[in-house]
């Protein structure tokens, strides 16, 4: 868990929140494209609950763990909620979910590398 | 662009989908701190905080099943909770030892604690006014 690993994820999704923004703009049903990328948000989340889960069995840091698996957990459930709902949702603001949930994902990265370093809570 | 009457569908999704994550925010924190951090003289912030996750639990609630009159009451209370804690965490900050959602006007959440309320506020009035 790094400086890298945390901003290179925020830095993913809110390329992706950005795209569902343009979507959201313009009029677009969720397509193949965006979900695809939330597809690739989800299986990098994925990784990180693994990583991340091999990661604090084997620190030497003072982690809190329930509350560091708790996040990996949240994030790993948030895409696929989001995509199921912006599917259920025929106006314009069904990708406006995919928005929110990526730019929860963004912050959600971020307190988590906070975690991980004891800097937060 | 025609709007279903209800808060849940249209921009409500997105609301409801923003209120969701708060509720799950605070209350998580809520119980974790419940759990884990409570002592006698930081009670305060944790009492704040388990109320702030009902208040927003109920208002997800609401809107996501069209409760008008529960959605105002619930979002008025989040509005006044987060003016009253934001300047009484500014005015004494011994009495807020430990971070709550609505510290400093929800400053460790982009302020986005402080700006949900006008929406949605905002958003019953508007879906209020189309159709019905």
């Amino acid at each position: 868990m790094t400086d890298l690993v945390a901003y290179g994820i925020a830095i993913l999704s809110l390329v992706v929140a950005a795209y569902a923004a343009w979507h959201t703009y313009r009029r677009r049903d969720l397509g193949n494209p965006l979900f695809y990328a939330v597809g690739v948000v989800e299986i990098v989340l994925v990784g990180l609950l693994i990583g991340g889960s091999i990661a604090l069995a084997s620190t030497s840091r003072d982690v809190d763990g329930v509350l560091f698996i708790s996040y990996l957990l949240t994030m790993v459930v948030i895409p696929p909620a989001a995509v199921l709902w912006a599917i259920a949702e025929k106006s314009r603001w069904g990708t406006g979910v995919v928005v929110v949930s990526m730019l929860t994902i963004a912050a959600l990265s971020v307190r988590l590398l906070g975690i991980w370093k004891g800097t937060y809570v | 662009m025609s709007e279903r009457s209800d808060t849940s569908h249209g921009f409500g999704r997105v609301l409801v989908a923003v209120y969701a994550v708060f509720a799950l925010a605070a209350s998580a924190r809520s119980i974790y701190q419940l759990i884990a951090e409570v002592e006698s003289d930081t009670v305060v912030p944790y009492v704040l905080s388990a109320f702030a996750g009902v208040v927003y639990v109920v208002a997800t609630y609401a809107l996501a099943r069209n409760h008008r009159r529960l959605a105002l009451v619930t979002i008025g209370i989040e509005l006044v909770g987060v003016l009253a804690v934001g300047v009484l965490s500014l005015v004494d900050g011994e009495l807020f030892p430990d971070q709550t959602v609505w510290s400093d006007f929800g400053q460790g959440y982009v302020f986005i604690p402080l700006v949900l309320p006008f929406v949605g506020l905002w958003w019953l009035r508007r879906s209020a006014s189309v159709g019905l």
